[in-house]
């Protein structure tokens, strides 16, 4: 930690760009290799190697059911794959998928109290992380009633409640309006710029504004 | 990662969440109360009103009552979570699966088997039951009841990805029920009719103590090959 922080200061001096090669502290947080997942007896998605490190903002992309999804839960741990390496660095990772783990019957601030209290604990209080997802004027209601947008702000509120390095999204920007979308791309800046990086599928035509990206393009396993 | 709670401060965090989203859906938590309720109280109404008769089956009239109520809430255990993704969120959480699943044991127990134990003086009253057996009906279901919950979790993780897993659930547990209900009720019996029973509770601590340190892994081993 101490290291990141004191590289953040020179970076401020410097000036250099969070995705220069110059990082200082510059870490492999994944990498996999020759990386596949069969479904009765066909692979999902072409085999994929790349590997992500400090700074990185990698875009997966691709048609409908090309695997992105799959790819991301596999990075994420949920599912195993069933060829090629797969290799995580020990920074932490967090993970927010189309399935949101906001809880029906809770209000916005017990879901992101209940998260913070399980996942580690964050200097920023929960009011203060209810105010940047834009969910300060429903953060007494309960998640039922939010409409599809504020539920996933909801959900990316989590992302702002652990230091996990390593971002794992799923199509973070759908459902997403206007405000939304500048939201996600402060706070993604901004951890690029504290050293973290992030993996995001999606599907083409909502991407993050003005970032530096490697782009990723995934072919569907039967295509072949 | 350096700011990662321990085990022991999530757990206590999904009890506390686990315990709110009960009483939000106090009307559902209710539900295998009130079948349990109902069965009992419909007892004396079909095999007829003879103090004698009801008395002579009440032991297992309860605890087969209780352990029907127990597996109508099993299918609940896990579903919202592995529903809305939150399963898949603890299983990558870094925290030991088994911790998760003990804690949602835990709340289990609390909403669907202790209502039971506390019931059980208001059951035994409705059959008859001999006053001098209350005490050993309470202990067996104290004994008991965590077992049921313990047990059952294992069958409510392995069928959570079912769309329709209920009835596989039901066919699962039940026969692991049995030793418990037979024991169970064999112990109330033999107070009835005064004779010893601590060999019959002593079983069942020792059941409980089993399922205690096997099911809670069973059951993480379960999720997580639900979660595939």
């Amino acid at each position: 930690m101490d290291q990141f922080r004191l590289h953040h200061g020179m970076d401020l001096l410097q000036a250099k760009p969070y995705h220069s090669p110059e990082f200082i502290n510059f870490k492999c947080m994944i990498s996999v290799s020759d990386l596949t997942l069969e479904r009765y007896f066909e692979p999902v998605f072409q085999p994929v190697s790349f590997s992500i490190s400090t700074g990185d903002l990698v875009l997966l992309t691709g048609d409908n059911g090309c695997g992105k999804t799959t790819l991301i839960r596999i990075l994420a741990g949920v599912l195993a794959p069933s060829e090629g390496r797969i290799e995580w660095g020990d920074d932490g990772m967090i993970y927010v998928g189309h399935m949101l783990a906001v809880k029906d019957d809770l209000t916005v601030t017990e879901n992101i109290n209940f998260m913070r209290q399980f996942l580690g604990h964050s200097e920023t209080s929960t009011a203060e992380i209810v105010e940047r997802v834009g969910l300060r004027r429903v953060c007494e209601q309960t998640a039922r009633t939010l409409s599809a947008g504020q539920r996933k702000r909801c959900a990316l509120a989590r992302l702002l409640l652990t230091d996990a390095k390593l971002w794992l999204l799923d199509e973070p920007y759908s459902n997403l309006d206007k405000h939304g979308m500048i939201m996600l791309d402060g706070i993604l800046e901004r951890h690029l710029r504290d050293g973290g990086a992030c993996a995001m599928a999606t599907h083409g035509s909502l991407r993050p504004e003005g970032f530096e990206y490697r782009e990723i393009g995934m072919v569907s396993g039967a295509a072949s | 990662m350096s700011h990662r709670t321990g085990a022991s401060k999530a757990f206590l965090a999904l009890v506390r969440r686990d315990l709110l989203l009960a009483f939000r859906r106090r009307s559902e938590m209710m539900q295998p109360l009130l079948f349990l309720l109902v069965v009992v109280s419909l007892f004396p109404l079909g095999v007829g009103p003879s103090p004698d008769l009801l008395g002579s089956i009440a032991p297992g009239v309860i605890w087969i009552a209780a352990l029907l109520a127990t597996v109508l809430s099993l299918d609940t255990l896990f579903r919202s979570d592995f529903e809305d993704g939150t399963l898949e969120q603890f299983a990558i959480s870094g925290h030991p699966v088994t911790v998760i699943a003990l804690a949602k044991i835990m709340v289990h127990w609390l909403v669907a088997g202790l209502p039971i134990v506390l019931l059980s003086p208001l059951l035994a009253l409705w059959m008859n039951l001999p006053m001098d057996a209350l005490d050993v009906l309470v202990i067996t279901l104290l004994l008991g009841t965590p077992v049921l919950s313990l047990v059952g979790s294992i069958g409510g993780a392995l069928t959570v990805s079912l769309k329709r897993g209920g009835q596989l659930l039901s066919l699962l547990v039940f026969p692991l029920y049995v030793p418990l209900l037979i024991i169970a009720a064999n112990a109330v019996s033999a107070a009835v009719a005064g004779l010893p029973y601590s060999g019959q509770l002593g079983l069942m601590g020792a059941g409980l103590i089993a399922a205690l340190t096997l099911a809670p892994f069973a059951t993480a081993a379960a999720l997580k090959l639900s979660l595939e």
